[in-house]
């Protein structure tokens, strides 16, 4: 056995995510969060004036709800750990920094991608047809690790205080979900909001998700795809950068 | 002997602030290296150097000749690791946190269950392998430390103040393991600030001040070297003549204090002798007789500049 080889890493990745799996996303604060954040967004929304179909508004709130959970915890672990002294024992461990960020990615994608199974079956039990599974189902995949990476890179300030890098988190978040195309549709946006949807990852999934479910979409759906699959590289490239460095100062 | 640890040159810098300043040392195989300083003089720093936690600003660290900067996953794959801080996971048990080491240090299952076992038990963790580490007392996490770091049977251990704290069940079970383990061949890296534990346990220490290693040898030859002149407490049952006392071979010096004398020597083997002769010369039998060798601590104080007030 080579330790240093990418299969024996990758294998160390996967007991990281179990690891956080269960220690921070079994907890029912981090459920209840991922699940009612989205919720209550979508109902504030559904029960205002604009009078908007179920059938725009069910596909924007699964891609609101994966990108709530995928995001929800990803961003504090390294905070968490770096406070429990925890990371200094992974960094002592035969494990690379980029084997730790991808355990945590995988931990934070996985829970995002149960949460929006559950939304699927709300969607389905109002009767929204699902016209594309597998391009849902891609999507979802490919979303869930794009938004675990953006969580990750959110936690690069080399701070321990969690709080610190959840109020950052917010206010990154929150802002995505008006410019994605959930609330308003893309093509009502007006031409600087266009300009700063094409740089939400967002904007992509909730297209191919409205896509998969009333075969409407603004952008072709390679397209759609390509951009997920370049932001997923982007920010999986960046997490993993932005912590081989900031690591060291946060043990 | 071949090195275990070969640090040459290691340097760390902070904000300006040199650290680590330059220090090279090896640790041979099957010995226990005893590291010690003041607080403040660079020892957490240059053990988080060697186990590769920190990136070195200068320098090379080696473990079984893997080189620490540019193949850290082999280096870290041979030694296990023991800080002076629990670190396990507190919201997993016991058997978890052991299960998650031995997926991280690639054992397979059946070897992890069996180690993690005989290691649980040893320690006296078996009953509470199922509890959460938080309900854990300091002793109890402390030896789940040690647990997790021997679970994949390193040839190196590094342990940084690991009885600091401790109550003395705890401190015992844990020095007689190190005792073992390095009896069974694992090197030992151990930081202390218990000059007791470095004198009883190591085969050589390492003093380290202001980010340099000021002198590494053997306790007792460490103990030698500061004080070229030793001093012998004597008692006589009888008056002895003081000018003549202080003539003889190998003493230097004689001061009476109460009922005793307080001789300084060059020569304690010669000193002795003297003194057993000049006693048998003059009547006067020896009462008492005490060498005051320095302790490892005076060694310490002299070598850190922190004499006794």
């Amino acid at each position: 056995m080579n330790p240093a080889a990418v299969r024996t890493q990758v294998r160390r990745a996967w007991a990281i995510a179990k690891k956080d799996i269960r220690i921070y996303y079994f907890k029912g604060p981090v459920l209840i969060f991922g699940i009612f954040m989205p919720v209550f967004l979508f109902l504030a929304f559904s029960m205002g004036g604009r009078q908007l179909p179920l059938e725009f508004l069910l596909p924007g709130l699964m891609g609101m709800t994966l990108f709530f959970t995928s995001t929800a915890v990803s961003p504090a672990i390294f905070p968490w750990e770096g406070q429990a002294k925890t990371l200094e024992r992974l960094a002592a461990c035969p494990i690379t920094i980029e084997a730790i960020v991808l355990g945590d990615m995988a931990a934070s994608a996985l829970f995002g991608i149960g949460v929006t199974a559950v939304t699927l079956l709300i969607a389905l039990g109002l009767g929204l047809p699902l016209l594309h599974g597998i391009v849902l189902g891609s999507a979802v995949f490919l979303a869930a690790f794009c938004f675990s990476a953006l969580g990750i890179i959110l936690a690069a300030p080399p701070t321990n205080v969690p709080s610190n890098i959840m109020m950052l988190s917010s206010l990154l978040k929150f802002p995505l979900v008006f410019i994605s195309g959930i609330f308003i549709p893309l093509e009502q946006l007006p031409a600087w909001g266009m300009a700063l949807a094409v740089c939400s990852p967002l904007t992509y999934l909730t297209d191919l998700v409205r896509y998969a479910f009333t075969g409407a979409h603004y952008f072709p759906v390679p397209i759609d795809i390509a951009a997920l699959i370049a932001f997923t590289l982007l920010f999986t490239a960046g997490a993993m950068r932005l912590h081989r460095r900031s690591l060291p100062r946060r043990v | 002997m071949p090195g275990v640890i070969e640090a040459s040159d290691l340097t760390k810098i902070f904000g300006g602030i040199t650290a680590v300043d330059h220090i090279s040392f090896d640790v041979h195989e099957g010995e226990i290296f005893g590291f010690l300083g003041p607080n403040g003089a660079g020892k957490t720093t240059t053990t988080r150097m060697l186990t590769g936690i920190i990136p070195m600003d200068g320098g090379s660290v080696t473990i079984f000749g893997h080189n620490m900067g540019r193949d850290p996953v082999l280096a870290k794959q041979r030694f296990g690791i023991v800080p002076e801080t629990s670190n396990a996971y507190v919201d997993l048990t016991a058997w978890q946190n052991l299960m998650l080491m031995a997926e991280l240090y690639g054992l397979d299952r059946d070897r992890a269950a069996q180690r993690s076992l005989d290691l649980l038990e040893t320690l006296g963790l078996s009953e509470r392998r199922d509890q959460k580490v938080q309900g854990y007392s300091k002793g109890m996490k402390q030896r789940l430390i040690l647990a997790m770091a021997l679970l994949h049977e390193p040839e190196l251990l590094f342990l940084d103040e690991p009885t600091s704290g401790l109550d003395v069940q705890s401190t015992r079970m844990i020095l007689s393991m190190l005792r073992a383990l390095n009896t069974d061949g694992t090197t030992i890296f151990l930081t202390t600030h218990n000059m007791e534990e470095a004198n009883r346990l190591c085969d050589r220490v390492g003093i380290i001040r202001e980010g340099r290693i000021v002198a590494i040898d053997a306790p007792e030859k460490l103990k030698a070297a500061i004080d070229r002149l030793h001093q012998i407490e004597v008692s006589f049952d009888g008056e002895i003549p003081a000018e003549e006392l202080v003539s003889l071979d190998g003493i230097t010096g004689a001061e009476r204090r109460g009922d005793k004398w307080q001789i300084t020597a060059d020569n304690p083997d010669q000193a002795i002798r003297s003194l057993v002769s000049f006693s048998g010369r003059h009547g006067a039998a020896i009462l008492f007789l005490h060498t005051l060798a320095p302790s490892l601590d005076d060694v310490f104080l002299r070598l850190t500049g922190e004499e006794r007030p």
